[in-house]
């Protein structure tokens, strides 16, 4: 083979490699991702079985404990529709009622079964707050 | 003192617009006096960001809550070390740390390429100046770190708890230095594409500008990365959050162009290439400059809404029209002087390691902003986790670690397949060894991505070690030097070359602690009451006593109060004492009460760990305080007028109660193998990275007698 013939099939081969490469990523991501939903999505449209991203805020006076299980609700980011939790593993350092978290997992029957250690609450926002309330 | 700030900034911004006006007045009609008046603003601009951090920072450490930056981030009792740091904890602040780090770097390039670089100079310069005017627009139209209160309040809200780390506080600065710093490459390569000089003089002037962007980037991600091991309590030093993934990416295609600029430094190709990556490495910077600020992904960092999303989208899109244009535009200058001879080549190799970082960002960008994505194409937001990051980074980093090692053994141009097999032979029965020791020894190859790793690290170390011993014993059989100054003359006439060689080792140190801890970290949670014990992988942890501090916290963080535990842990005949706790930080919202705003404020967690070569024990505590509630509710309804000794008093009382009538707590302990080589790695690339960095005093020398060379021979050719 002559060399630009060479170089040529050697540019279709990583083109292709890389057009696969790419399908691989697009495909992995959307087969392996989890749906972020509100809490009134999850009330609604919750299938069980399937993974939900279920962010919102902590609704006040929601949280116990029932031993190793934490037991809280998350309500609508501007609402009042909230969706009872119920949750095991490492709770972060800023979970705390009316803060932004978000948590994935099932809907079992009424409540929103929690994948453990799955809690993310989100960096206290707490000058923002303190601002709006003054 | 507020006004003298924000007259600096105000003045900063006409600076900065000057400095580019009047370098590209001065290089479209080479009138060389603009052009020189154009360096001079950037100086100018660093002296006046440089008195507005000095002003900001005064006011900081005086505590003038007139300040509203320093009311809302700091407090009297905020301890000085974080009165300091402070600043870059809002959002303000950082956009004035952008400011005053840019203005420094871009006088340093510019003093140093003052009598070189003629063409590009003057557009680097402009193109810097407009980078630095858009940080100061953002401040002096909105979020002006100097607003002022016109009632102060008597105490500031102070230092958000979680923010108060050692590592925490160096982290920003050392990003930020980080960003700014590809910024510099960035004008060159805007410089150099505007007039044509596509050679590769605009890369050798900031080689090493890029290169200490990309150490400070690499540090400052480290740092990171620490903190979240030891002060989020979960025991991870990396999530895949957003914000760790923006400050990776410039990391990744940063890393590239370190790379493939020697190809254009010694061949003359990859010039598309190279301009695109920096291009991208900047664009990159200020996305993760706007994403831990803007709150368009759900991430922990996320500080609450920014006033300056918009801006910030509207001046990335401008960075890359600007750039891609420029790119399209200048393609015929950009053809490369020679072709690839042989896919068994340095360049070759170079090549293949970019394609492979270029993949990794791909990866890390698509993950990252796949929320987005999704929710463009299927009008949900869904999110990628860890496992899918995982998944596919892992075989990438395989590669990646295998063509550091191998690279470096092949020469540019072609080699033949004996030469190769020649060099590797001895690195590759080393690697083998090392790999059949670790598969019989240990459980190594329970995991086969790890034990992978474990064999091309081998690899990596005893290529590195050949190189060296190799270079040593010619140098003596040359010379006939002692064995030790052969070494460092070697090291020191070679820097570039054996500063990468060591960078390449700090990396596969790095990777084998990633390995050992991602794949064999054992975890365990649970919640026991004092007196009781569990196991933990080979350890017996007993859970001996509460304990309660009150204004004793060991970590010097300033808080008030610190719930924790006292821990046993036994493992064979060695018993260690660790001593996890909580502290407590008062909240200022009255309606907590005026003793439950000591307990209802921030807590964070103050990990103990007992670091080890081979292993860490990690232990974190959440102590119950649920059972407090009523005595707190007590105290507050008793002791609201109380004043503050009387308050510390029932305080202690109740501290005294936690310990006294323990509820169980609950504990997370993590053994994890290896952690430590992820920092050790860390400083050894630091330090390969400084040696490679790090001037040579002949390399000086020698550019100076060229640039003398140069300018007799220009004014004699002039003259005739």
């Amino acid at each position: 083979m002559d060399p630009s013939k060479k170089r040529k099939a050697r540019l279709i081969l990583a083109l292709s490699v890389a057009v696969l490469l790419a399908g691989a990523l697009v495909y992995s991501s959307f087969s392996a991702s989890t749906e972020a939903s509100t809490p009134s999505d999850v009330m609604k449209h919750g299938q069980p079985g399937r993974s939900y991203e279920l962010t919102g805020k902590v609704a006040q006076g929601s949280v116990t404990r029932r031993g190793d299980r934490l037991l809280f609700s998350i309500r609508d980011r501007n609402g009042h529709a909230s969706v009872p939790v119920s949750y095991v593993g490492v709770v972060p350092d800023p979970f705390r009622e009316g803060r932004e978290v978000i948590v994935s997992g099932q809907v079992r029957g009424k409540t929103f079964q929690a994948k453990r250690d799955s809690l993310v609450t989100k960096c206290p926002s707490k000058f923002t707050e303190d601002k709006k309330k003054a | 003192m507020a006004g003298l700030g924000s007259a600096c900034l105000t003045v900063a911004l006409l600076v900065a617009v000057y400095a580019a006006g009047a370098s590209v007045y001065g290089a479209v009609t080479s009138k060389r006096a603009w052009v020189v008046s154009g360096r001079r603003a950037v100086y100018c601009l660093a002296g006046l960001t440089i008195t507005a951090t000095v002003v900001l920072q005064s006011a900081f450490l005086r505590s003038d809550f007139s300040f509203k930056l320093v009311a809302d981030g700091s407090s009297t009792d905020t301890p000085t070390f974080y009165k300091v740091t402070a600043m870059w904890a809002t959002q303000d602040g950082s956009l004035l740390l952008w400011a005053l780090l840019l203005s420094i770097f871009s006088s340093a390039v510019l003093f140093l390429t003052r009598r070189s670089l003629r063409e590009i100079a003057p557009w680097a310069t402009a193109v810097l100046g407009v980078v630095a005017a858009f940080f100061l627009l953002l401040m002096v139209g909105w979020e002006n770190p100097f607003t002022t209160l016109t009632n102060p309040p008597a105490e500031g809200v102070g230092l958000n708890p979680l923010l108060r780390h050692p590592a925490m506080m160096i982290h920003p600065p050392m990003l930020y230095t980080g960003y700014v710093g590809f910024s510099i490459p960035f004008a060159f390569a805007v410089g150099a594409l505007i007039t044509r000089n596509t050679g590769a003089d605009w890369i050798r002037a900031t080689r090493r500008f890029a290169l200490v962007a990309w150490t400070f980037l690499g540090v400052g991600i480290m740092l990171g990365a620490l903190w979240s091991y030891t002060e989020l309590g979960w025991g991870g030093y990396w999530a895949w959050d957003p914000v760790e993934n923006a400050s990776l990416l410039p990391w990744l295609t940063g890393t590239a162009f370190l790379h493939s600029v020697m190809v254009q430094e010694k061949r003359g190709m990859l010039k598309i290439w190279n301009v695109s990556l920096i291009m991208a490495t900047f664009v990159l910077a200020l996305i993760g400059t706007f994403l831990v600020r803007s709150g368009i992904l759900q991430s922990i960092h996320a500080f609450g809404a920014s006033t300056i999303g918009t801006q910030f989208v509207v001046f990335i899109a401008l960075a890359v029209i600007v750039s891609v244009g420029l790119v399209v535009w200048r393609l015929p200058d950009l053809r490369t002087d020679a072709k690839l001879d042989s896919l068994l080549s340095r360049e070759a190799f170079f090549l293949l390691n970019n394609l492979v970082l270029v993949a990794l960002a791909l990866v890390v960008f698509w993950g990252t902003f796949f929320p987005l994505i999704s929710e463009a194409i299927t009008g949900t937001q869904a999110s990628v986790g860890p496992p899918w990051f995982n998944r596919l980074t892992t075989p990438l980093a395989l590669v990646l670690v295998g063509l550091a090692a191998v690279g470096p053994m092949v020469a540019w141009r072609r080699v033949t397949l004996s030469g190769l097999r020649r060099s590797l032979f001895w690195p590759l029965l080393f690697a083998l060894t090392a790999l059949v020791a670790i598969a019989l020894l240990t459980n190594g190859a329970d995991s086969l991505p790890a034990l992978t790793m474990f064999g091309l690290a081998a690899l990596v170390f005893s290529v590195v070690g050949q190189e060296f011993i190799r270079g040593t014993a010619a140098r003596r059989a040359t010379s006939g030097e002692p064995l030790p100054r052969a070494l460092s003359a070697l090291v020191g006439r070679n820097r570039r070359r054996y500063g990468g060689y060591i960078v390449h080792t700090g990396i596969a140190v790095l990777f084998l602690g990633v390995a050992a801890s991602s794949a064999f970290h054992q975890q365990k949670d649970v919640r026991i009451s004092p007196g009781q014990s569990f196991q933990s992988g080979d350890y017996h942890v007993t859970y001996v006593r509460p304990t309660a501090r009150l204004g004793l916290d060991p970590g010097g963080t300033g808080a008030p109060i610190s719930f924790g535990a006292v821990l046993r842990v036994r493992k064979g005949d060695q018993v260690r004492i660790l001593h996890p706790a909580r502290n407590f930080y008062p909240t200022q919202d009255a309606s907590k009460g005026a003793i439950g705003r000591y307990f209802e404020g921030e807590a964070t967690s103050e990990v103990d760990v007992r670091w080890g070569l081979r292993r860490d024990f990690w232990a974190a505590v959440r102590p119950d305080i649920s059972s407090l509630d009523g005595p707190i509710r007590e105290a507050n309804r008793k002791f609201a007028g109380a004043n503050g000794d009387v308050q510390g008093l029932i305080i202690g009382a109740i501290a005294e109660r936690y310990r006294r009538h323990p509820p169980p707590a609950t504990f997370r302990t993590i053994v994890s193998p290896m952690v430590s080589w992820i920092w050790i790695g860390g400083g050894i690339v630091l330090l390969g990275a400084l040696l490679a960095g790090w001037p040579a005093p002949e390399a000086r020398l020698r550019r100076v007698r060229s640039l003398y060379s140069a300018r007799l021979g220009k004014e004699l050719t002039s003259r005739a």
